[in-house]
């Protein structure tokens, strides 16, 4: 825990993260604009929208360019490899939480909400002065019938197979750091490359089940709170795993240019960490969204 | 002024200040919580009591040592700062203490709590919807049924400058136009819903407040030991007018709340029966006007123009200068997922008649149209 | 290492810095100026409710009033102002050369101004800025808001993001910068109160961008997280609103509490007594705080077994408080004391935050809190805690350490001036609220009844006064930065910490070779 005296590298200023706010602020302010306010508006012009999001393209590339040059010509000591990785930790403590939240209203509505709407618990005159003849069972789209019929979505279909390649693609992460420890660039290149195109995979399979949902099921975004928290979820997952995917994605470009060594290689980790954690949130997803029905 | 001296008189106005403010508290009615007319009140009202003079004592208690220290242990007494800072068993002790003291002030706590929820085998049971802002009240067990509003004369003074002065007006937002009645002594069960966003009924002397929420409904309950008239006001942020939807509970003698019971079913039969009559131009306009201001102004304004981005404006509204079935449809059928309600649920076919006429009349929008109740549909 | 000793001057020094002294500026700037922003909207509130009627503003206007007050007060004023002390601070206690990941620090103070320009534009959107309360319930913050809604709904997000990464960096500075020596069980007790509130942080403020995630789907998307007739439910929203919103406010109190355990032992020449339960009774109140949401929500029909818990959980949170009231207490017995301005503020702290404290003990008794609930029974509780608690330690902390930070005494008499005219003030403000809450006076409404007069005209006068105060600690503060007294490195008789090892103002950079701490 000790200081190394003076030797912890202290950047000079930098005008990226003033880049970034500009940007984030750009995205979010054109996004808004676009948004209709109403469930049944359409969504306006989002060209400011994709203006912020090339500020903040451009904003990454600058900044971690910066930060991988500083890092490639042994700037950083020990230290401050242990910030980033303990930045990187809570970072993705916080990205927990907020599943946390999209579960926690799963939980509710399928433990609380729903049966109370079914006159569960102190809601007897709920289920019959409102609601009359609603069973409150879980799939749902409400006693409303909000978004009209749909089938819900099975487990042991594509959602199995997602579930196995996610966890083979955590494999061969690990086995990308081990070929990297051993200072084995071809098996860190063949180990990021095959995590990628499982990432890849999964994300164009979780594609081919939506469009399957609401083509052919009748599930959508608007069916009830059963269609909310099942698209809700899997797509909050599914963009993590995209993100996850684009970090490995840098890793390997920056491993076929010789970047990292087997000690020094916290950028990898990190994104490993990241993927691990992906992982994870899909196996609650998959037990709680698909398997326990 | 020295420091010292400013300290005593910190020191001698935080002593007033705790013998005055228990004092204070029986002084009148006005500066504590009522005391209730029901049992279940008056169980909460010793419970806040118990828990105030709990944080009264412990508060002379520690305010009391710091105030001496302050005093005493200053610089300027040429005290030398003692070395202690730490001994596990006083820490214990005062750890252990206000645990004993929690305790202490749960178990009544549970108590009255489980009373509270107990709301089996009723006496009667009403079903209190809240509507931004005014209530609807539905007597389940013999169908009574109407809407109350904030009165007319507090309506009209608590316009923005109105040039009345509130102290003018009795009770003054507090009074609606029609109040709930209920029997003394019986068990009153009440239920909680909304048709819009969240309110929250409350009236402070019968120990009641719960919130009505949109799809749930929430059961409470009282049980008046004295007649009399107890007003509440919506406790619940619930838009614009959150502050102008009172509530007044009347309490009567049995025989009075049947006499009522009976007098509200003949009042709606009649109007019922008025929805045949046909009505001239002149009727339409003046008893329109009078229900525009009284339903409908609260969001289209007075003069018809709205708030932009909120409420539409009548004044040159499509769907007010369009077909006249679009209109009447809308004002019955309200809008699902907007502030506009059904109103057809809310004002008899005469008044709807009226009020569309009204509005097709008004503001500009000269559409010359006449719409009789016999044309209003549900 | 000579490259970080340029120091750019103009806006770019501003704009660009990576320097937590600059950047803990910025925030105490930042958040200066929402707190007279805010509180202009409380001189508006008050000035509406000084007679019975309406004079000033329209409902809706009123409510917006009410909503931006304790959004500003609450996420640009007091957070961001502890946030500055910890950027200040933390490093200069610990004996760290800076913030560990120095360009995160400067994007998350620069984040604030975007964010805070995203909230007070809807102000001058059709259909008004946010009128749903500072807890924005469903639906009426979803269905029934006007589109500037969507805005208020990203200006979160930004809040929410500049947070998480503000708490990320002060928890790897604290576990990863301290100087040789500087054991954990060694750190001042405003380090440990801001590592507790920094975690407390990274775990609640994802929780409030999901409940604001979930409020725009609903709103723009068709979801039916809050829409009974989807199988939702409005009161998921309070859930998770409040399981952010409880934390929240002890976020606003732990650094608080750090701040004045500095201050006392300092003018009472006497060690913080009870050191370690300090710091086991703030993990404490932390740990408690994710677990007692629902006080909030009393009246919203829950199971009665969980307003049996929620009032168990609740009240519980006076033992660690209580033990940290007696510390002090025990902290100043016996002790030499002097009373310049800080520790007035400080002590005035003691006796008004635990006045607040008192009432959220009785508030937190359910059978009680449904008379209370929504009255402005609540509203005097959370501004004893707020004002006279978080806002008055802040004061306290400006005034400790701006010697140091200038190199400048403040003007004494002023000081004490400032601290009696807002200590009475704001006594006069709040105190008759319990009353007006206690009589029935529901809060958020811009009208009231004719009974409710006098304590209302009394508050009013209490505020103006207040808030006029604060404009002599506006000029005192410009005046010590502009000169004054040379303030010496010690600053105060012997006070504890390494901030007082260095001289006075701080240089630029500090402790580029750490010290060794015994
Ligand atoms: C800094 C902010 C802060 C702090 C520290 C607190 C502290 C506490 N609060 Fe408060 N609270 C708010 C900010 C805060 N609160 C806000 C902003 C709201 C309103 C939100 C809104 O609706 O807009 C609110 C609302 C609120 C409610 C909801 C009221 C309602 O809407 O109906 C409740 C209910 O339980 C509550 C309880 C408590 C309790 C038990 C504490 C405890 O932590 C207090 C503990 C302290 C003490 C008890 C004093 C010290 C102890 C002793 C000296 C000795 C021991 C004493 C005894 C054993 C008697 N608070
Ligand atoms: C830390 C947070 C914080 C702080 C510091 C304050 C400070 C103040 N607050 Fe409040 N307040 C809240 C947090 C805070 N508040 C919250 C969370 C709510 C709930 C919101 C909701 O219901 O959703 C609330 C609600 C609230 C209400 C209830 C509104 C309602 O229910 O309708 C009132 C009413 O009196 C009030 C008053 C004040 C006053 C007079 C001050 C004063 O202390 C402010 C003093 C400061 C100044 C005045 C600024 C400096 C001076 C000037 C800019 C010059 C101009 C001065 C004059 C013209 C005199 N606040
Ligand atoms: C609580 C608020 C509220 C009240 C009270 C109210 N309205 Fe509305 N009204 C609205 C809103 C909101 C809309 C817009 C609905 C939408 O989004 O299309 C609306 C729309 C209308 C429209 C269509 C206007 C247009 O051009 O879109 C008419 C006509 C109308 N209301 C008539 C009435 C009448 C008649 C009454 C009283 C009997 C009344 N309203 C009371 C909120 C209200
Ligand atoms: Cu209805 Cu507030
Ligand atoms: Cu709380």
């Amino acid at each position: 825990m000790s200081t190394q005296a003076g030797s912890y590298y202290l950047p000079t200023p930098s005008h990226w993260p003033i880049i970034g706010s500009v940007g984030l602020f750009t995205t979010l302010f054109g996004f808004a604009s676009a948004l209709p306010g109403t469930p049944d508006g359409p969504v306006g012009n989002l060209g400011v929208m994709y203006v912020g999001l090339a500020i903040i393209a451009f904003m990454l590339f600058g900044w971690f360019g910066q930060v991988i040059g500083e890092s490639e010509s042994g700037k950083y000591n020990a230290q401050v490899d242990t910030s980033f990785r303990m930045g990187m930790v809570w970072f993705i403590f916080s990205e927990v939480m907020f599943f946390a939240a999209f579960f926690g209203a799963l939980f509710y509505a399928r433990q609380l909400s729903v049966p109370w709407l079914g006159g569960a618990g102190n809601n007897a005159m709920t289920n019959s002065l409102l609601w009359k003849g609603y069973a409150g069972t879980w799939p749902t789209n409400g006693p409303g019938a909000v978004g009209g019929k749909f089938e819900h979505m099975a487990a042991f279909g594509i959602p199995l197979w997602n579930t196995i390649i996610l966890l083979t693609s955590g494999l061969t992460v690990t086995w990308a750091h081990w070929g990297l420890k051993k200072e084995n660039r071809g098996q860190l290149i063949m180990g990021l490359f095959l995590t990628v195109a499982l990432g890849g995979l999964f994300v164009s399979l979780q594609a081919y089940e939506y469009m399957h949902a609401y083509h052919e099921m009748g599930l959508k975004l608007t069916s009830g709170i059963y269609g909310t928290t099942f698209f809700m979820l899997t797509g909050f997952h599914g963009l993590h795993v995209t993100i996850g995917a684009i970090m490995l994605l840098v890793m390997l470009i920056r491993s076929t240019k010789g970047h990292f060594t087997a000690k020094n290689h916290f950028a990898f980790e990190a994104a490993a960490w990241y993927w691990h954690f992906v992982d994870v949130v899909w196996l609650g997803l998959f037990i709680f969204v698909y398997w326990l029905v | 002024m020295p420091a010292s001296k400013i300290t005593k008189k910190l020191g001698s106005l935080l002593c007033m200040a705790l013998v005055l403010i228990p004092g204070a508290v029986f002084a009148d009615y006005k500066l504590n919580m009522p005391q209730s007319v029901t049992a279940v009140g008056k169980d909460i009202y010793s419970l806040h009591m118990l828990v105030f003079w709990i944080c009264v004592v412990v508060g002379i208690g520690v305010f009391g040592v710091i105030i001496y220290s302050l005093i005493n242990h200053r610089k300027s007494k040429g005290v030398t700062p003692a070395t202690f800072h730490e001994s596990a068993t006083v820490e214990f002790i005062w750890t252990i203490i206000p645990f004993i003291i929690l305790v202490a002030i749960a178990v009544p706590a549970t108590k009255t709590l489980l009373k509270i929820e107990d709301t089996s085998n009723p006496d009667l049971t009403i079903k209190v919807t809240g509507w931004q802002w005014k209530w609807e009240y539905e007597y389940l067990d013999n169908g009574v049924r109407f809407f109350s509003n904030l009165d007319q004369a507090s309506n009209d003074a608590r316009q923005r400058n109105s040039g009345k002065d509130p102290h003018s007006v009795d009770h003054y937002l507090l009074n609606v136009n029609n109040p709930v009645v209920v029997p003394v002594n019986k068990k009153v069960r009440i239920l909680t819903t909304s048709n819009d966003v969240i309110h929250a009924w409350w009236v402070p002397d019968l120990a009641i407040k719960r919130d009505a929420i949109p799809g749930y409904i929430n059961e409470s309950w009282f049980k008046a030991e004295k007649t009399g008239v107890y007003r509440g006001q919506c406790a619940e942020l619930c838009g614009k007018d959150h502050g102008f939807m009172p509530i007044v509970v009347q309490v009567v003698a049995e025989n009075e709340y049947n006499d009522w019971v009976a007098k509200q079913k003949s009042a709606a039969a009649a109007a019922a029966a008025g929805a045949g009559k046909t009505w001239s131009k002149e009727d339409l306009m003046k008893r329109g006007q009078e229900v525009y201001n009284a339903s409908c102004a609260a969001c289209h304004q007075a003069n018809g123009q709205g708030i932009p981005g909120v409420f539409p404006a009548i004044a040159g509204s499509k769907i007010a200068t369009g077909p006249v079935d679009g209109h009447i449809n809308i004002v019955v059928k309200g809008k699902q997922g907007t502030a506009m309600q059904a109103f057809g649920a809310q004002l008899s076919a005469a008044d709807i008649a009226a009020v569309v006429t009204f509005e097709r009349n008004a503001f500009g929008n000269n559409t010359g149209d006449v719409v009789q109740p016999s044309q209003i549909s549900r | 290492m000579s490259e970080h000793h340029d120091k750019p001057t103009g806006i770019k020094r501003w704009l660009f810095t990576t320097n937590h002294k600059d950047i803990g500026t910025l925030y105490l700037w930042f958040a200066f100026t929402m707190f007279l922003i805010g509180g202009a909207m409380a001189m508006v509130i008050r000035a509406e409710l000084l007679k019975p009627g309406m004079q000033v503003v329209d409902p809706l206007f009123f409510n917006t009033m009410t909503t931006m007050h304790g959004l500003i007060m609450v996420f640009g004023a007091v957070m961001p102002a502890m946030v500055g002390f910890a950027n200040w601070l933390v490093p200069m206690m610990i004996g760290a050369p800076d913030m560990a990941l120095p360009r995160m620090n400067n994007w998350s103070f620069w984040i604030l101004p975007f964010a805070a320009t995203m909230l007070v534009s809807t102000l001058f959107m059709e259909g008004g800025g946010p009128a749903f309360g500072w807890t924005f319930y469903a639906p009426l913050s979803t269905t029934f808001a006007p589109k500037s809604t969507d805005f208020f709904i990203f200006a979160v997000h930004l809040l929410g993001f500049s947070s998480i990464m503000g708490a990320i960096n002060i928890i790897a500075t604290i576990l990863n910068m301290r100087a040789p020596g500087m054991t954990l069980m060694k750190m001042p007790l405003f380090v440990w109160t801001w590592l507790i509130t920094a975690f407390l942080l990274i775990a609640v403020m994802p929780v409030l961008a999901g409940a604001v995630t979930m409020m725009l789907t609903d709103r723009n998307f068709g979801t039916s997280f809050f829409n009974a007739a989807g199988g939702g439910d409005p009161v998921l929203f309070q859930h998770v609103f409040w399981f952010f919103g409880h934390p929240e406010v002890y976020i606003m109190i732990l650094p608080a509490f750090g701040i004045v355990s500095q201050i006392i032992p300092t003018f009472a020449r006497k060690q913080l007594f009870g050191y370690a339960s300090m710091v086991y009774a703030t993990a404490a109140i932390a740990f408690l705080s994710f677990i007692v949401w629902a006080h909030h929500m009393f009246t919203v029909g829950m199971p009665v077994a969980g307003e049996l818990y929620f009032t168990y959980a609740t009240v519980m949170i006076a033992v660690p408080t209580a033990v940290k009231v007696f510390n002090w207490t025990a902290t100043m017995w016996k002790g030499s004391m002097t009373f310049e301005t800080p520790m007035l503020w400080a002590v005035a702290f003691v006796f008004l935050f635990t006045i607040g404290g008192f009432t959220g003990l009785m508030l937190g008794v359910a059978p009680a809190d449904f008379q209370y609930h929504d009255t402005y029974f609540v509203v005097a509780h959370f501004h004893y805690v707020l004002v006279t608690g978080a806002v008055f330690a802040i004061i306290a902390g400006v005034y400790y350490w701006l010697p140091k930070w200038t190199g400048h005494m403040y003007d004494e008499k002023l000081g004490k001036l400032h601290f009696w005219l807002s200590a009475i003030s704001v006594n006069v403000l709040f105190f008759p609220q319990h009353f007006l809450g206690l009589a029935g006076m529901p809060r958020r409404i811009p009208d009231y009844a004719i009974q409710f007069s006098e304590f209302n005209f009394m508050s009013s006068i209490g505020g103006f006064a207040f808030g006029l105060s604060q404009l002599l600690f506006l000029y005192i503060v410009i005046k010590c930065i502009r000169g004054g007294e040379k303030a010496t490195a010690q600053v105060w008789d012997n006070p504890e910490g390494l901030e007082w090892t260095i001289p006075s103002p701080a240089p630029y950079h500090t402790f580029e070779t750490a010290p060794e701490v015994k």
